[in-house]
């Protein structure tokens, strides 16, 4: 096939106007993200309120929240990473049996955070409780600290990372909340998959927001905070414990 | 007037080379154990995430703790003024220094990412009480290293009582730092107590004289130089007091959580059916750290025997680990109580007790922590005048006070 001065030049600037859009395209996802400046704002508390009559036995957000953030067993529960776990309980005199999720419950006031020497663990201003992995020095008293169990340290060598989710051997990590999707108005994966496939029993939002759903949920029905003794007020919620 | 006549040891006999290389293969053991599990992971140690401190952390504790109680001898000495320590205080000062860099060296080396010490150096949480630790080592260091001049540089010999209180009270305050590292553990039954800083303070008293004593008698018995009853028997009633009064605070400790209701089923897992903690609080820390060494130090006829002696240093040391290893890895194996009332149960086992077998390299680099401790003691009795050269009774009584 051959081409003619016309249909080279008009291909040409077609092809010319792709390269020129496409970046811009690239920069309208750019513009919807926050800036840096407004990334993580006090005026916002991010939480979760979890209905345990609603949580069934699956583990449909132990799955999501693995496959979102790239964490890979070595078929050894000791020492593999568990961002997320499915609990079950029974009362110890009735027999009553209930099954929950237990995860980072990022408190305002986190034992991790205080005991940090580096101040790698650090809770940003919405909320959230995340681990800088650059700082880390694995001396895992966070781990020692956390009144849930809900962080792990990297006992071997990571594989297959995401590029939203940063990790590595030698340090420790806990559920972020999927602050990367968080931050581009999603809603954490196990949220996600719970109410697509699961019980339904994970609401995510503003603590703060008083037309959100999470808030209005809080403000109409009771929950409790896990080790409340401890006056640490987290950010996820049970209701029907 | 008669002074007192200090110097370096031969260290030339081939007993002292034969027991620097021990030493130096021990050391080269942990370092190899360190870069096996830098290497790997720490998957290939017993440590999981439920008992993420393991043996390096008792070895390390243990050192941390008995580093400052190696200095008692230097401070009964400078700070109140007990004529019978002084000749004794050089080798207290440089004992604290030694072992305090040989837990630090097993801390450090079993960090995830031990190359990061130096952010650990220039990034600081001063709520952590862990950052203040690393001012109060650093801080020891170099008070004792002072310390250590002014009683070596004979010009300097009247800056040694303020330097002398200084390093105590420091010492003090660090082995606090140390007792809160657990004390302040809010989240977990085993620990959260302030009784970990007095316990700790004296567990230092108790573990440092008892290494004290047996590098003493060593050092004296290798130098061939002689050592009377007279400081023999002086330490001796000291160690015994001090072991007497670490198993009170064990039993205050104990009492108190057995008052409390909540804490009743930790109890019976330490004293009653914690296996391998049970039988390491009991047989470990009360019967070898606390019982025998008690009747050996304060039995009429045996204490005065230096073989019983040494024997009830080696019971204090041998149950103090223990003792470390109860509060460390028994405090992290029973769950936390996240679920009051409920049984608990999940895949990474919550709710049940956790289970901890160390391995070799773990091993290795917890024990080469002693061995570097003695190796550089060994060294720095030979290259620094800090043995008298007779400890006999007529010589330490011979010496007018203030001729340190």
């Amino acid at each position: 096939m051959s081409l003619d001065r016309r249909s080279f030049l008009g291909l040409g600037a077609a092809a010319l106007a792709g390269v020129a859009i496409t970046p811009g395209l690239r920069l309208i996802e750019l513009v919807q993200a926050r800036s840096p400046e407004e990334a993580a704002s006090a005026l916002r508390r991010w939480g979760l309120l979890i209905d345990t009559a609603r949580c069934t036995d699956c583990e449909v957000c132990v799955t999501a929240c693995h496959t979102e953030n790239g964490i890979t067993g070595h078929g050894r529960p000791a020492t593999d990473a568990q961002w997320i776990r499915k609990v079950t309980l029974s009362d110890k005199r009735t027999g009553h049996a209930q099954t929950l999720p237990l995860m980072c419950q990022h408190c305002e006031h986190p034992p991790c955070v205080d005991v940090c020497p580096t101040g790698a663990s650090f809770k940003r201003a919405d909320g959230i409780v995340l681990v800088d992995k650059h700082t880390c020095i694995g001396c895992r008293y966070c781990v020692m600290a956390c009144p849930y169990g809900a962080r792990s340290f990297i006992h071997e060598t990571v594989t297959g990372q995401k590029p939203d989710v940063p990790r590595g051997k030698g340090t420790v990590e806990s559920c972020t909340l999927c602050v990367h999707r968080i931050d581009r108005d999603g809603q954490p994966a196990c949220v996600e998959a719970c109410t697509t496939d699961g019980g339904k029993a994970m609401v995510f939002g503003d603590l703060n927001d008083g037309a959100g759903e999470l808030h209005q949920r809080l403000r109409r029905e009771p929950a409790i905070q896990l080790r409340a003794d401890l006056a640490l007020n987290t950010g996820v919620r049970y209701q029907g414990l | 007037m008669a002074t007192r006549h200090y110097s370096e040891i031969d260290g030339r006999s081939s007993g002292f080379f034969a027991l620097l290389a021990l030493l130096a293969i021990m050391v080269a053991g942990g370092f190899g154990g360190a870069w096996y599990m830098e290497h790997n992971g720490h998957y290939v140690t017993g440590m999981s995430n439920r008992i993420v401190w393991g043996v390096p952390h008792v070895f390390a504790v243990f050192l941390i703790v008995a580093a400052s109680g190696a200095l008692n001898v230097a401070s009964i000495a400078s700070v109140f003024g007990r004529e019978l320590y002084k000749p004794l205080a050089r080798l207290s000062g440089v004992l604290s220094i030694t072992l305090l860099a040989g837990g630090l060296a097993v801390l450090v080396l079993d960090l995830g990412r031990p190359e990061r010490l130096i952010v650990a150096m220039t990034h600081y949480n001063f709520k952590s009480i862990f950052a203040w630790n690393i001012f109060l080592y650093t801080g020891f260091f170099a008070i004792v290293a002072a310390y250590l001049w002014v009683m070596l540089e004979r010009r300097m010999n009247a800056y040694s009582k303020p330097l002398g209180l200084l390093a105590f009270l420091w010492r003090l305050i660090l082995t606090t730092g140390t007792g809160s590292i657990f004390g302040f553990l809010v989240a977990r039954e085993s620990y959260d107590s302030a009784l970990y800083a007095p316990l700790f303070i004296i567990m230092s008293f108790a573990f440092g004289l008892a290494i004290f004593i047996l590098v003493l008698m060593a050092a004296c018995g290798g130098a061939r130089r002689p050592l009377g009853d007279a400081i023999v028997a002086r330490l001796t009633t000291l160690l015994g007091q001090f072991v007497a009064v670490v198993m009170y605070f064990v039993l205050v400790y104990h009492l108190t959580n057995l008052y409390f209701t909540g804490r009743h089923d930790f109890e019976r897992f330490i004293l009653v059916d914690g296996g391998v903690y049970t039988a390491l609080f009991w047989l470990g820390q009360v019967l070898i750290g606390g019982i025998l060494p008690l009747a050996l130090l304060f039995h009429p006829v045996w204490s005065r025997s230096r073989r019983a002696v040494a024997a009830a240093s080696i019971c204090v040391i041998v149950g103090g680990l223990a003792q470390i290893y109860v509060i460390i890895i028994g405090g992290q194996a029973y769950p936390l109580a996240i679920f009051p009332g409920k049984e608990v149960a999940s895949r990474i086992f919550d709710g049940v007790i956790a289970t901890y077998a160390p391995t070799l390299p773990e091993v290795a680099l917890g024990v080469s922590g002693i061995a570097l401790a003695l190796v550089l003691t060994a060294v720095a009795l030979k290259v620094l005048p800090l043995l008298p050269r007779s400890l006999a009774d007529r010589d330490v009584a011979a010496v007018p006070p203030g001729n340190a």
